[in-house]
């Protein structure tokens, strides 16, 4: 199901599911897991385009994934199983496609921890989803012109792992986040109040992100690509931080 | 085929006095919440008393139940601590959700109530969930489903009376019809008034029974219950009945009259009952007596109990919020 038709089961997942732990006093618990498929890329127009993750990373109670990876996909269906919780993982359209192989004795994949994707000095490249495949493309690009970025893949939406990105922008100075989420009141908002919180001080350059334009998702490729995150605007914005025009 | 109730003395003053106690109990409530001891709404259930204790005399301890904001009724009659829940209309931590739901989220889980729910329709799809889960696991339960004519207007009352009957759930749908939602009258939000006849369109047979009839409540809801357990089938039975009050505590009442309310009281669920009682020689004036005493009993201790109650601490907010395990 994509998201986009989950709006029509909202009362359940948010008025019951999230809601009857707290509400009842603990007596029942919702161990549900819902997959949904989700973001742009596909053209085929607004109504099977949004990004909602982030909307849903609003509601305490859930818990959100957002696999990037084979191996995530993979395994962490096995640890939202395994979460007494509902649990909603957002798959990323464009990445259903992907192929890869992990190690055979592979069996779990922790489920609430952002990963370093690229190790790098100069700029974080904070992200999820298949935004993170454009913000490697990205920090490949930045490093023939000197510029090393390190790229967050956060993975998981609520709880948010704070401290790994956290860690990156201390190391680093200056971030970016690449959200294909609208940027009004969206999980980029959020990362980045946390930074300006939590690390303000620590930072050489002012906070930049990278969202979605702020309208509905059109169909035709041109108006759908300006749209979305895309690597060139990944890499003139972390251009302009580390070395400024 | 249609089961008549055995109305042996003992039982007829049981359905009198499980209606007394709903009346009584939420008279007390509308003095507390008069004296700012409860907050909030209050749906009183006022009028509406013989669906609840109707249809809870045709269940089992095994069977479960899903209501509406309107659900003081159901509960009480359904076996629900009155002290946890008059604690609940205060706030308390012995309420029955440490007072964290309210007067419209009771939760049982030992008695099989999953709610009290503030969404018009909302318990609909849990009915189905609760329903379905205990088909596949092999538990012979029906699930009580009670809601207002309202959900009828609403996508989840389509949606799950069709797959109720899909899958050959075991549901009493119970339609309280109580002639507006909040102050829409029925006719003019509903193209067919006939609610038997849309439960029809999805093939789930149903009946329209007196709903200020206790008698003729417990009888329809024992004869669909039955049904319900032998074919694995659901069923749809409308309550006809009449809030006496506002719908919650602020209303106007300018939708309907005066003169209105008044006809309907005089054919309260309660009022009709005892004077039939009476007039047959079925209760002695001591006996009425003995249960008004007895419930009023109950209800000072609940209030009691209620105020002894701690507030739950605030440093407890967030427990629950995430469950650390499923709760066996």
């Amino acid at each position: 199901m994509t998201v986009n038709f989950s709006l029509l089961a909202l009362d359940q997942i948010l008025n019951n599911a999230v809601t009857i732990p707290h509400m009842s006093g603990g007596q029942f618990a919702i161990p549900l897991v819902i997959r949904m498929a989700t973001g742009g890329g596909r053209h085929v127009a607004a109504q099977h385009s949004r990004s909602l993750e982030g909307w849903y990373a609003h509601i305490p109670g859930l818990r959100v994934l957002t696999p990037a990876t084979v191996e995530d996909a993979r395994f962490m269906l096995k640890g939202a199983l395994a979460d007494p919780n509902p649990v909603i993982i957002f798959e990323h359209v464009m990445l259903y496609n992907m192929e890869g192989d992990f190690p055979s004795d592979m069996k779990e994949v922790d489920i609430a921890c952002a990963k370093v994707r690229r190790a790098g000095r100069d700029v974080s490249l904070i992200t999820y989803g298949d935004s993170l495949f454009k913000a490697l493309q990205a920090a490949d690009a930045l490093s023939s012109e000197g510029i090393d970025a390190e790229v967050i893949d956060l993975r998981t939406l609520r709880p948010l792992d704070t401290k790994t990105f956290l860690e990156s922008v201390a190391r680093t100075r200056r971030c970016v986040i690449i959200d294909e989420g609208w940027r009004s009141g969206s999980i980029s908002a959020e990362i980045g109040m946390r930074i300006a919180e939590e690390a303000l001080f620590e930072l050489d350059a002012p906070l930049r992100r990278v969202c979605a334009r702020e309208t509905p998702i059109p169909y035709a490729a041109h108006l759908e690509d300006a749209c979305l995150p895309q690597t060139e605007t990944i890499i003139t914005t972390a251009r302009e931080l580390v070395k400024p025009s | 085929m249609t089961k008549k109730v055995h109305l042996d003395h003992a039982h007829l003053l049981h359905l009198l006095k499980a209606m007394i106690r709903i009346r009584h109990f939420e008279a007390k409530c509308v003095e507390l919440y008069q004296a700012q001891k409860i907050l909030g709404f209050l749906h009183l259930y006022d009028g509406e008393e013989a669906v609840s204790v109707g249809v809870m005399e045709a269940l089992t301890p095994e069977d479960a139940i899903l209501a509406t904001y309107r659900e003081h009724g159901q509960a009480l009659a359904r076996g629900v601590d009155m002290r946890c829940l008059m604690a609940e209309m205060m706030g308390k931590l012995n309420g029955c959700c440490r007072g964290r739901g309210g007067s419209m989220h009771f939760f049982d889980r030992a008695r099989r109530f999953y709610g009290g729910n503030a969404i018009v329709g909302g318990g609909l799809p849990l009915a189905l969930g609760v329903a379905l889960a205990d088909k596949m696991q092999g538990r012979p339960a029906v699930t009580a489903c009670f809601f207002g004519e309202g959900a009828v207007d609403e996508g989840e009352f389509h949606e799950t009376l069709n797959l109720a009957k899909l899958w050959r759930l075991p549901i009493l749908f119970i339609c309280e019809n109580n002639l507006y939602s909040m102050g829409m009258a029925v006719e003019r939000a509903e193209a067919d008034v006939d609610f038997v006849h849309k439960a029809s369109s999805y093939k789930v047979a149903g009946e329209k029974v007196d709903g200020m009839d206790v008698v003729a409540v417990e009888s329809a809801a024992r004869n669909a219950v039955d049904r319900i357990r032998s074919e694995s089938d659901p069923y749809f039975l409308e309550c006809a009945t009449y809030r006496f009050r506002a719908h919650s505590m602020f209303d106007a009442q300018l939708y309907r009259s005066k003169e209105e309310v008044e006809a309907w009281r005089k054919k309260g669920p309660i009022e009709r009952f005892q004077t039939w009682l009476e007039s047959n020689k079925l209760i002695k004036p001591d006996e009425l007596s003995a249960i008004e005493k007895e419930v009023d009993a109950e209800i000072a201790a609940a209030v009691a109990f209620a105020e002894a109650g701690p507030l739950e601490p605030v440093s407890e907010l967030e427990r629950f919020v995430t469950m650390e395990e499923v709760p066996a």
